[in-house]
């Protein structure tokens, strides 16, 4: 109490509240600025997607400007290349990330590996979209569903390896070595023990993947492409939510752009659910740790 | 008495193979998905590097400091879209990087226990929103606003103000790098946020209470003991944050009104690499043209790469100072 007696100390603390003040009053702002933008996205997109939400738009495919349509095409077409490309990426990713954990812990493989797959984790997509058309859209000809779903599994690995990897090392070394001690050969340990400890994030994994091919769509973009018809012919071009809300929210007409709001709510939707999903899924996990 | 000590050693001995085959199966397996993910490095380099060969001989090296683009005389510069990737992503982290660490303090200093997950939560969900979403929302909402309101305001402020009012010139179109730039300083928020997070988490206790105990206010603590502290892991965030922008798409190509000019006024039309071959690509026709594109997607490729093993490398090096602290 003497010190604030002295006019010179008086002054510094009042600086110095004032400077604490300014600070928090900042740091009160910026959160509230992220949570404004969270709140002003999502509440658009449900004005605006509900607004046109019908019961057309899960019957019919996508229209030509001025007529009624759906995106049923466009629905089924983004349904079944995430499907695929997440059949095709997540057994690699699992084994890759079961290397890194298991059999390769410690190596100068497994390093390397993991230092790559960090820096693909956040890689521009639409690279990969440049890099599947140089190796599958050029020698075919022509653009195809499939090459969409390569392009998509692509961004899948580095997720898939990322969550397995760092599920894997969660499991205690002392299940493994019980079992080894009870006569477990390796394969069996993995397998019966490391996998089963680590079944809800390697499944936190994969849902976060699909979460992330499934809004994509700078890689599609050349690989897929789209399609303006009703198409199950994986050989050929394939209509997909985001490529159709691109093309539809870019062109002047409005029942272009009211669709493809609805869209956009519901890829949002999809998308949210299996990211809120996954993380109740490994919750639990991460608190009792 | 011979047969049944025989039997069950063979049988023995067959079930050790058999172990010793599916281990040896099993590594194999695993090592070689591990090495796909290499492969797959080398791929997209090599075929990048490939596609972008006829560019690169024609061009040489002007084609980076080169600003024309005309498909129809087929000359080609990158100029204008580097520009404009390095310009939106630098000013996405001018503003995103002081909120990112502002909500980072609010989180672990200020923010009652109650209310701290749900605001990371809230605050991650951002990253879970699909960039068309960024997209479609900054063009319909964001951009008319920014038309309407925000970018006369700012033309008319800076008027008079010498190298300022180049900055803020000309009419405002709404979309632009100015646009293109807010919009990604949303996008990095999440990322740099949970990062920040979890470095300033990091911070051992002991030093923050001592700070306390000496009669620091919360500000000083945070000035003086948590940021020091967290330096690389912060640079790190903000590393991976700006590898984001810098390759970020769909939101960009959007509202950036793909321009393929350098120009002064933050508020004008322009473009970014990642914006052109979106535009462009499917409509690229003649080997050059296609070709020049590629050779953008390498250039981008190279940038992001670099800031994102800068990243890597420094968030992997506070890790390793933090276990030894441990």
């Amino acid at each position: 109490m003497t010190t604030l007696t002295n006019p010179e100390s008086q002054k510094r603390y009042a600086r110095r509240r004032r400077g604490h003040k300014v600070a928090m009053v900042l740091s009160n702002v910026a959160t509230l600025l992220g949570l404004i933008a969270l709140v002003w996205i999502l509440a658009t997109l449900l004005i605006k997607g509900f607004g046109g939400l019908s019961l057309a738009v899960f019957t019919q495919s996508t229209p030509p400007p001025g007529n009624d349509g759906g995106l049923l095409n466009a629905i089924y077409g983004s349904v079944v290349q995430t499907v695929i490309a997440t059949l095709i990426g997540t057994p690699i990713g699992v084994l890759a990330g079961t290397y890194m954990a298991e059999y390769g812990r410690n190596t100068k493989l497994a390093t390397v590996v993991r230092f790559i797959n960090d820096v693909l984790l956040s890689a521009p997509s639409i690279v990969v979209g440049l890099f599947v058309y140089e190796i599958m859209v050029q020698p075919m000809g022509h653009f195809s569903a499939w090459a969409g779903c390569v392009a998509l599994a692509i961004l899948v690995l580095p997720v898939v390896v990322r969550t397995t990897e760092d599920m894997l090392l969660l499991v205690p070394d002392s299940l493994r070595e019980a079992a080894s001690a009870l006569g477990a050969p390796r394969w069996m340990v993995i397998q019966k023990v490391c996998y089963r400890a680590a079944r809800a994030g390697l499944v936190t994994g994969m849902l976060l993947a699909v979460a992330r091919i499934s809004g994509e769509t700078a890689p599609l973009l050349f690989t897929s492409l789209n399609n303006q018809f009703w198409s199950t012919n994986m050989n050929a071009s394939m209509a997909n939510l985001p490529v159709v809300i691109f093309q539809f929210a870019t062109a002047p007409y409005e029942d272009w752009q009211r669709l493809a709001w609805v869209g956009a709510l519901l890829i949002t939707l999809a998308v949210l659910t299996l990211n809120i999903v996954a993380r109740t899924l490994s919750a639990p996990q991460s608190n009792a740790r | 008495m011979t047969t049944a000590v025989v039997e069950p050693a063979s049988e023995t001995s067959s079930i050790l193979s058999r172990n010793r085959l599916m281990d040896a199966l099993l590594r194999s397996l695993t090592r070689a998905a591990a090495i796909i993910v290499l492969v797959m490095l080398g791929g997209v380099i090599i075929s990048l590097v490939d596609g972008a060969l006829p560019a690169i001989k024609t061009f040489g090296f002007s084609f980076i400091t080169t600003e024309s683009w005309n498909p129809v005389t087929e000359k080609f510069g990158a100029a204008a879209p580097i520009y404009g990737t390095l310009v939106t992503a630098f000013i996405a982290m001018l503003i995103g990087v002081p909120i990112s660490i502002g909500i980072a303090i609010f989180i672990t200093e200020l923010c009652p226990r109650w209310l701290k997950r749900p605001i990371s939560t809230a605050i991650e969900l951002l990253a879970g929103i699909p960039s068309i979403i960024y997209g479609i929302w900054g063009l319909f909402i964001l951009a008319p606003l920014l038309q309407a309101y925000v970018q006369p305001a700012l033309i008319a402020t800076f008027e008079n103000v010498p190298m300022l009012n180049n900055l803020f010139a000309g009419p405002p179109y709404g979309i632009g790098i100015l646009t293109a730039a807010l919009i990604l300083s949303i996008m990095v928020l999440p990322f740099i946020t949970s990062i920040t997070r979890d470095v300033f988490e990091t911070v051992p206790p002991m030093l923050k209470e001592s700070a306390y105990g000496l009669g620091c206010t919360t500000w000083e603590v945070v000035r003086h003991i948590v940021l020091p502290y967290s330096k690389t892991g912060i640079i790190g965030g903000i590393m991976l944050g700006l590898g984001r922008a810098l390759g970020e798409t769909m939101a960009v190509t959007f509202v950036i009104g793909n321009a393929h000019r350098i120009h002064s006024s933050l508020l004008a039309p322009g473009t970014t690499i990642s914006a052109s071959i979106a535009n462009e690509f499917t409509e690229a026709d003649g080997v050059m043209y296609t070709s020049s594109l590629i050779a953008l997607g390498l250039i981008l490729f190279v940038i992001t790469f670099i800031v994102l093993a800068c990243a890597r490398l420094l968030l992997a090096r506070m890790k390793k100072s933090e276990g030894r602290h441990s």
